[in-house]
């Protein structure tokens, strides 16, 4: 028996003595973010990194350039895609014949483990973001960046970049998340025989620069950021150690950042960010994404939608405002033309269809379907909690002229072989671009180069002559006439309605500060802080 | 007695390899021939179908099926269940880290209903329709009509959101304490084994809730079990003549009946643990629990196909070891149960 009692007061001894203080010590210094899911991988140039890998990338590593900043109309920050600024380049210098640049290295930067910076990291880390295929050397690509010979360290602090041909998106697309530079003495200790660009350790390990050290990653789980001390490419980041948590729960989510204890939180559907926005306990920021475009598509190959009138027709019957309410709930923006709010060529004069039914009736007549047809809308389940409201309300109008469209859910795993296909006769889809020009959109979506993303295989050489001709434009007037022509011609031939633009949102405790948006939709730790 | 025991463990294993090795091929077949391409689904949003095609060839999806399953089985017999695209880890490491977590709450979720269960269903079977019956009628109503996943919001909702009682739902331990040095990779064990009473206090407060909503489904099988159990076994003769002989009702409820109830309900432990497995994966994504389930729901969705092998793997070797161990404890609760049988 008093064997039975003493036991009993060790454990409640253990329980009481328990040192209650630690918990509150670590929480001043200490920025707990919770998201859906994590990062599978701290290499951005790795086989299917994924959207969260981006973000550790970002504050991990330091890339030569970044953006400026600037404050929107409504209060918030974001980044500015007009200005590029220095981060491992102290500064830079394009050729005069305008066929090369060459960057001048910070002296004192250093990578995490003390090693210093030199212009054969850069070169190494580009020549592997050109290398190694996939996901990177197509956004290099992107900025005519293709060749491991268009990189040259000239000294220690010194590096050149050649260009294959003038084009405005190569500095822009030093800037991404993409070309990071990486600690090349410390990967190559790393490297084998058979994976001479250290990728199989460069997942699981970080050997980078940026304003944040990796403390530790327990994948699917939790990631721990602990600044660097030393970072020498901007300001010393505020938060002392960054947690990020992953709470599969949206709803659980919402509970914590509600209850105080998490910091900031990312993920939500459109009416939980409305809810917590009315309730005015937290920060909520929506940025509408910028270049991005969530419509409707029509296969302009085969029939009925390969008739512009049928799709005209549909685009007379789509009633925008009542899927934006619906499935946005206020948040993000609505739009009528392939161009973004925030996206230069934005006018939402160009849009010549109203909501109007018997307009619609008479277009589908003329193009010989009177009696209306039968045919499948998909979307992808991934994005349901938008996707759905959006095509019932959808499925409702066309009915009302005679399309009867049965819904063709799709799971997220299957959605991408769907759309690669190109037979999916009506779907609801979206698509956003990195570099903030509205020909980097068209190029993708629009162009008859017929990517991935140009979902409905719509083809028009004059399209196209004016997607490139805005490209390669200097003259400002003569590319905002570009730019009108193009979106007249995607507006007339109409093979996506245009229906709204996403919004990225985030919530916050009131004390957590310096949130800034970014194209890349990740959060930068550097500018946060909390007092 | 003991080389016989070997030997039926022994032979218990030999016949479930035939089983383990149809698991292998259908769960082969069954992942290949699911729709979605995780090609495509890797190649990330702004791939162009060549990146699609590098990728592809990458993962070895571009070779014929009976030469992917050879690649397959040769990993697996080097102990290499291959790699998680979601996670970017290798799956066994993904697994071993994920299992402890999972084990825990199914044990402790098993371990919660056994204790309110037994007790429930003996009372009722003691007393028949008085109201301790009703009661147990009612929870285990409740127990199997309710949605895992909503007991499991419900609960949150009321004690962590309403109530402020339980911790945030955040896994296994708060974001601020770090966890206790791997020794089983239990978090109650292992915090014990360090002396840390505020970490062990910490890990057990987390697991408060889910253990409920696991327990709560598993109580209406082991109640109503229990229940039918004893009232047959209180009716039968040996009863009868124990309570004719003068033995203390105590003694004739536990040591007569109890005992000889025990057999089915030991068998359905086995049959509710096998399911409170499959029913982790839910109450995994509810509680953000880094368990096996959620695991393999990840990897489902991304149509990764190696953690959901793993996982089936896995699953069923719990199953073979998990119905060994029900055989062994047969014959140490019911003497007549002979291990030749």
């Amino acid at each position: 028996m008093n064997v039975t009692i003493s036991a009993v007061a060790i454990v409640l001894s253990l329980l009481l003595a328990a040192p209650s203080t630690a918990p509150a010590q670590g929480r001043s210094e200490t920025l707990l973010v919770l998201v859906e899911s994590g990062p599978n991988s701290m290499d951005i140039h790795g086989v299917g990194a994924n959207f969260r890998a981006y973000g550790a990338s970002w504050n991990l590593y330091d890339r030569l350039l970044t953006y400026g900043g600037k404050t929107l109309p409504d209060g918030t920050r974001s980044y500015d895609h007009a200005v590029l600024k220095p981060e491992l380049a102290e500064s830079w210098q394009v050729a005069a014949d305008g066929m090369s640049v060459t960057f001048k290295l910070r002296r004192d930067a250093r990578f995490h483990d003390g090693t210093p910076v030199t212009a054969r990291d850069v070169k190494w880390s580009f020549d592997r973001a050109v290398s190694v295929g996939g996901f990177p050397t197509f956004q290099m690509k992107a900025g005519a960046l293709e060749k491991p010979e268009q990189f040259a360290a000239v000294d220690d602090h010194t590096f050149r970049v050649s260009f294959l041909r003038k084009d405005k998106w190569t500095l822009p697309d030093l800037a991404v998340p993409v070309p990071v530079v990486i600690n090349s003495t410390l990967a190559k200790k790393n490297a084998t025989d058979k994976d001479p660009w250290a990728m199989e350790w460069l997942k699981n390990n970080e050997a980078g620069g940026g304003g944040y050290k990796l403390e530790s990653w327990k994948p699917g789980q939790e990631t721990i950021y602990v600044r660097f001390d030393d970072w020498k490419s901007g300001p010393l980041p505020k938060i002392r150690r960054v947690i990020v948590r992953e709470v599969p729960s949206a709803g659980n989510r919402r509970a914590l950042i509600e209850r105080g204890d998490a910091d900031v939180s990312v993920d939500f559907p459109p009416k939980d960010m409305a809810d917590l926005a009315r309730g005015g306990k937290l920060t909520v920021v929506g940025t509408p994404v910028e270049n991005a475009l969530i419509y409707v598509g029509m296969n302009a190959k085969n029939p009925p939608f390969a008739n512009v009138k049928v799709r005209q027709a549909v685009a007379h019957a789509i009633p925008r405002e009542k899927i934006f309410e619906a499935a946005m709930f206020g948040r993000g923006a609505l739009l009528t033309t392939p161009i973004a709010t925030n996206t230069f060529g934005h006018d939402p004069s160009l849009n010549p269809y109203r909501t109007d039914p018997p307009r619609a009736k008479a277009l589908l007549a003329e193009a010989g379907y009177a009696n209306g047809f039968e045919t499948t809308l998909s979307f992808d389940l991934g994005n349901a909690t938008i996707y759905e409201p959006a095509a019932l309300l959808l499925q409702e109008a066309l009915a009302a002229i005679g399309i009867k469209a049965t819904l063709n859910k799709i799971p997220p795993a299957n959605w991408r072989t769907a759309l690669a296909k190109k037979d999916l006769p009506l779907f609801i889809n979206q698509f956003g671009g990195w570099l903030n020009y509205p020909e980097y959109f068209f190029l993708w979506t629009y162009h008859g180069q017929n990517s991935l993303f140009n979902t409905s295989s719509y083809q028009n050489p004059e399209m196209d002559r004016l997607i490139e001709a805005a490209h390669l434009e200097s003259d400002p007037t003569k590319y905002a006439e570009t730019v009108r022509a193009f979106t007249r011609i995607a507006l007339a031939d109409v093979p996506k309605v245009p229906l709204m633009q996403p919004a990225l949102d985030v919530a916050m405790q009131k004390n957590v500060t310096g949130y800034q948006y970014w194209f890349h939709r990740q959060l930068d730790f550097r500018t946060l802080a909390k007092p | 007695m003991r080389a016989s025991l070997l030997r039926m463990v022994l032979r218990r294993f030999a016949a479930a390899v035939p089983g383990i090795v149809g698991v292998i091929v259908v769960t082969f077949l069954l992942n290949r021939a699911l729709p979605g391409d995780p090609a495509a689904f890797f190649a990330g949003p702004a791939a162009t179908q060549q990146a699609v095609e590098e990728i592809r060839a990458k993962l070895g999806l571009d070779k014929s099926l009976p030469e992917q399953f050879v690649v397959y089985v040769r990993d697996l017999a080097r102990g290499d269940l291959g790699r998680s695209l979601t996670t970017g880890q290798s799956v066994r490491a993904d697994l071993l880290a994920r299992l402890p977590a999972s084990l825990e709450l199914t044990v402790c979720g098993l371990v919660f209903a056994v204790a309110v269960a037994l007790p429930l269903g003996v009372l009722s079977a003691t007393r028949p329709g008085s109201w301790v019956d009703h009661l147990s009628r009612v929870l285990t109503t409740a127990g199997v009509s309710l949605p895992i996943f909503f007991t499991g919001l419900l609960l949150v909702y009321v004690f962590y959101y309403l109530l402020g009682w339980a911790p945030a739902p955040l896994g296994r331990l708060d974001a601020f304490s770090s966890p206790p040095k791997t020794i089983t990779g239990s978090f109650l064990l292992d915090s014990l084994a360090a002396g840390d009473g505020a970490l062990f206090l910490a890990a057990a407060k987390q697991l408060v809730l889910p253990t409920l909503t696991l327990g709560v489904f598993a109580l209406a099988p082991i109640a109503r079990m229990t229940r039918a159990a004893m009232l047959g076994v209180l009716g039968s003769d040996f009863v009868r003549t124990a309570r004719a002989s003068g033995l203390s009702p105590a003694t004739v409820l536990y040591t007569y009946a109890l005992r000889n109830a025990l057999l089915p309900v030991i068998t359905l432990l086995g049959m509710v643990f096998s399911f409170l497995l499959g029913a982790n994966v839910v109450v995994e994504k509810v509680f953000a629990w880094p368990g096996v389930g959620s695991y393999a729901l990840e990897a489902l969705i991304a149509s990764d196909y190696a953690p959901v092998q793993g996982f089936v793997l896995v699953m069923a070797s719990l199953y073979v070891l998990l119905n060994l161990v029900i055989d062994v404890l047969y014959g140490i609760i019911d003497a007549r149960v002979r291990i030749e049988a």
